[in-house]
């Protein structure tokens, strides 16, 4: 009896049937965890070029939200300086204005954001606030969205896709920059 | 009895399959198959793209075109400096080049696609906007006015 253990213990390979399994586990785990697509970035639709200057137009200027950024990085936010870290709830309550406010937008279609730099911004903070002009009108799509549908913005069809986006345009315009603080 | 003996020694531990081991090195093999992607420019300017929540991906990688922005690598600051230069395809270029660039490409494409050609830029965070400004404007002299600033996904 004891002979036939050790026997059992000794002759016997390792069982390989499993290691496919580890092995696909392993495979599987690693497809689900890399990130390799780099190919990600914020789409931007430029104005075609003119050297007409820009039509006076007059807006309103409840209507106008206009975004500084100077060669120091920091911000000025309709005259007044502002933290990056604010600028996507501020810009949300400008466009939406829930209390309607005789100050903000008087309806988010007339709402427009307006961007300028320095040349001597960081490309780091122009694309943040770039970044954050964005999400603020992404979140109100959304919420706008959930409203409506029931669903995210990303969920619901393409006709109601087009619906909130008529609602919620995103206009921003950015100004020529300025130059007070060009790299040397 | 002898295989007792054999196994005090040492030495009469079976030996281990190997039939499985081409698979796992297969799996590997595929695995950075896939995931390695074949650079065909190599990056004369050190790029390292800012973060962004709002990212959307680029499609159909034949009709984008890319733009380098960044201080030139310690390799080549000897002969370029460290100023901020654009790169196209695998050299430096200046702005002056971005429109013969453009052209280039828009010429590789059939003419219905061509209003959907993106310019991805992948430019350096530590970048100012001078140099990022003078490639906007030339875009939209170029009527190239499909851009996707190029980002990472932002880190939790």
């Amino acid at each position: 009896m004891l002979k036939k253990k050790k026997n059992h213990r000794m002759g016997n390979e390792i069982n390989a049937g499993s290691m496919a399994d580890i092995a696909f586990l392993l495979l599987i785990f690693f497809l689900v965890t890399t990130q390799i697509s780099e190919d990600k970035g914020l789409l931007v639709k430029l104005p075609p070029w003119s050297t007409e200057p820009p039509p006076d137009f007059k807006a309103n200027s409840r209507n106008l939200y206009s975004v500084l950024v100077n060669a120091q990085n920091q911000l000025l936010v309709r005259g007044q300086p502002m933290d990056i870290e604010r600028l996507r709830e501020n810009t949300k309550l400008f466009i939406s204005n829930p209390r309607q406010e005789t100050d903000k937008a008087t309806t988010p279609q007339d709402a427009i954001v307006s961007l300028k730099n320095d040349r001597g911004t960081k490309y780091k903070t122009y694309l943040r606030v770039y970044n954050e002009l964005q999400a603020a009108y992404a979140e109100l799509r959304n919420e706008s969205a959930l409203k409506k549908y029931g669903k995210d913005f990303e969920f619901v069809t393409d006709d109601q896709k087009r619906e909130i986006r008529a609602e919620i345009p995103l206009i921003l315009s950015e100004a020529e920059p300025t130059a007070f603080g060009e790299e040397k | 009895m002898s295989k007792f003996k054999e196994s005090t020694a040492g030495k009469g531990a079976p030996a281990l399959n190997t039939a499985s081991l081409p698979d796992i090195v297969f799996m590997l093999l595929f695995f950075f198959m896939v995931v390695t992607k074949l650079r065909d420019t190599e990056l004369k300017v050190s790029v390292s793209t800012p973060e962004a929540s709002q990212l959307t991906k680029l499609e159909n990688k034949s009709l984008v075109n890319f733009l380098y922005v960044g201080r030139p690598t310690t390799k080549y600051q000897q002969v370029y400096g460290t100023k901020p230069r654009l790169q196209l395809g695998d050299k430096f270029a200046t702005i002056d080049d971005l429109p013969l660039f453009l052209e280039k490409h828009r010429s590789s494409i059939s003419e219905k696609q061509q209003s959907q050609i993106t310019s991805s830029l992948r430019i350096d965070g530590d970048v100012t906007m001078g140099i990022v400004g003078d490639i906007k404007t030339a875009l939209r002299k170029a009527n190239q006015l499909k851009i996707n600033y190029s980002a990472k996904p932002l880190q939790k």
